[in-house]
């Protein structure tokens, strides 16, 4: 959780990252903050470098250069693992469950970074590992329960329906009790009403205390649920301000809506 | 799924004992020989499953394993070491009592490692090799994989034809027998030996290894790190973004499934009472992929009972003079045709009617 960062130090911070594939800069000199307890999104037009961004930020793939401060270290270079334990969990743009295991067995995997029962441990079923287990178990139905699929709990999730998976990935990445969230997508192929029920869950989010980075397309729950965003373009930072702004912001407009953006 | 986890173990002990009962009452005691040996084997199918199925990992190189674990025990235990007794390091280990004396059949002075010792040395031996190699080798995916290990498995199989110290293609023989504990009060020796007055014996204590060897793994499945490694299985890059070290997870089972075949090879071997290379030859890992593909990848009970009942098959020589052959189109067949295995489709059913929950 966040509680001990003081509200001045920011939870995650971005200084000059590049990210060059051979010839393409992909994301060029792109820098900001998020600020604990906030819900910050990145928008942009298809391929301005979104989930390039968020990838680097989960240390998925290396930033070719600039600084990621997380929790006041710097994570570049950082091993995808050793960012999740520092406390940020993610959801995927195109889901990525572990198909062959249960919805709850998916939700147990994201308790991962809350327990410590290990190889050995598991092999022999030590005695202390019984009431980790429990725990384990019970915190994840609680999840489940919040996100309204308890009942699925022991469906195989390669058999669930487009949005409870997606209600699924929300619920491992909760279990993770990150105290940074970075949500991909949260509502790409859902209808307005999912879309409209995914806004709410983002807000409850982040009044659980957990800080939100979301990178989203739809725009009516962008400018509903975040307190700032960035737009980027071409891989460049266009602009950073809050919603209302960001709708008037002229650079915006054009990216948006092409030169002679009255229409 | 503690209830279904205790309830299947059950059914295996029942088994255990209901297949002495029957060779017992059918008057075909010497099975038993046979059921001893697949036990073993069993142990290497399981434990070659786990990792296959759970963490998708393959490895065309466990014959390498079990044999590493079968020709240590056997080259230590039948070695004479008369002549390097007084040389200092043997002499530590004789003052520890890991040393066995006695006389071979001319009468000679004859110095071996005991089989306790022998059996410790070579299945760490076995763990430490798959420890050193998996870290760079598990990088690998699929073919790459499967390549690399089938590697390894040529190795250690040339290096176990052309040593000397191994028997060369001959192999070892004259292996002793293997004594677990003494005799006392309640209980004879519990000797690990082909003589057929420890048969039944043997065969109790091969199928508990195969049941502890179960049990763990089952332990291991619904524990933190058994879904770790099932996450892995399916999306590496999911199971990272939840803190899992796919690569440290990987090595970890790699290292448990040579523990197992390592532990099997050596224990195969007492039993015998000798080793030969074909125990680690190519065709041998490619047997154990096989009987992992027909069991169904991710049912370790499919595993167990069709690794066991093949094998047994196999030894008994029902396959004739095809039996690599079949273990070959076996393979084909599933990959093929039933990549889940065939015991999944209909003795998963059967098991789903009565004990509802969760897949096998």
């Amino acid at each position: 959780m966040i509680s001990n960062s003081s509200h001045s130090e920011p939870l995650l911070v971005l200084q000059k990252v590049y990210k060059q594939f051979g010839g393409l800069q992909a994301i060029n000199n792109v820098g900001f903050a998020v600020q604990p307890g906030s819900i910050k999104a990145v928008i942009g037009p298809n391929g301005a470098g979104k989930t390039t961004l968020f990838n680097l930020i989960a240390g998925n793939m290396p930033a070719t250069s600039g600084t990621i401060i997380f929790q006041g270290q710097e994570i570049r270079g950082k091993k995808p693992y050793e960012i999740a334990r520092m406390g940020m969990a993610r959801t995927f743009q195109n889901i990525k469950l572990f198909p062959g295991m249960t919805a709850l067995e998916c939700v147990m995997v994201g308790r991962h970074t809350q327990s410590r029962a290990g190889f050995w441990a598991g092999l022999f079923s030590l005695p202390w590992t019984w009431q980790e287990e429990r725990a384990i178990r019970h915190r994840s139905m609680e999840l489940l329960e919040m996100l309204a699929i308890a009942d699925l709990a022991d469906v195989e999730v390669s058999g669930l329906a487009f949005g409870q998976q997606r209600a699924v990935e929300m619920a491992r990445a909760l279990a993770a009790e990150p105290s940074l969230l970075l949500l991909d997508e949260p509502a790409a192929g859902l209808n307005i009403y999912e879309t409209a029920e995914v806004a709410r869950l983002i807000t409850t989010i982040r009044d659980m205390g957990i800080t939100v980075l979301l990178v989203e397309h739809d725009m009516s729950l962008v400018m509903d649920v975040s307190d700032e965003i960035v737009v980027l373009s071409f891989g460049s930072k266009v602009a950073e301000d809050t919603p209302p702004k960001i709708q008037k912001n002229a650079d915006v407009i054009k990216i948006y809506l092409g030169e002679d953006g009255t229409a | 799924m503690k209830t279904r986890k205790l309830l299947s173990l059950a059914a295996l002990a029942l088994l255990t004992a209901g297949l002495h009962l029957f060779t017992v009452f059918s008057g075909t005691q010497f099975y038993l020989v046979q059921l001893t040996m697949a036990a073993y084997y069993g142990l290497v199918v399981i434990g070659l499953g786990v990792m296959m199925g759970y963490a998708g990992q393959i490895s065309i190189g466990h014959a390498g394993f079990f044999a590493i674990g079968g020709y240590l025990s056997a080259a230590l235990t039948t070695n004479d070491l008369t002549p390097f007794v007084a040389t200092g390091g043997i002499r530590i280990l004789d003052n520890l009592g890991l040393l066995v004396h006695g006389q071979d059949i001319f009468g000679a002075d004859l110095v071996t490692v005991s089989p306790w010792a022998a059996c410790l040395f070579a299945v760490t031996v076995a763990a430490l090799i798959a420890l050193v190699i998996g870290g760079p080798v598990l990088k690998l995916r699929g073919h790459y994989l499967a390549m690399a290990t089938l590697g390894f498995g040529t190795i250690v199989y040339r290096v176990f034809l052309a040593s000397p110290y191994f028997g060369e293609a001959d192999g070892i023989s004259e292996v002793p027998a293997f004594q677990l504990l003494p005799a006392t009060a309640l209980f004879g020796p519990l000797v690990i030996s082909g003589d057929s007055a420890y048969r039944v014996l043997n065969y109790y204590l091969a199928w508990g290894v195969l049941f502890v060897g179960m049990a763990l793994l089952l332990n291991l499945i619904d524990s933190r790190a058994g879904r770790a490694l099932r996450s892995l299985h399916s999306s590496e890059e999911a199971a990272e973004a939840f803190g899992v070290d796919t690569a440290r997870c990987k090595v970890q089972i790699f290292v448990l499934s040579a523990i197992y075949a390592a532990v099997a090879g050596s224990l195969l071997t007492h039993f015998n009472g000798g080793i030969g290379p074909n125990e680690a030859s190519v065709m041998k890992s490619v047997r154990y992929v096989a009987l992992v593909a027909v069991g169904g990848m991710t049912s370790l009970w499919g595993t167990l009972l069709m690794g066991v009942g093949l094998t047994f098959l196999s030894l008994r020589g029902v396959f004739g003079a095809f039996d690599d052959v079949v273990f070959g189109v076996i393979l084909i067949v599933i990959m093929l045709f039933a990549p889940e295995g065939i015991l999944r489709g209909v003795f998963g059913r059967v098991v789903q009617l009565f004990l509802p929950g969760r897949q096998v």
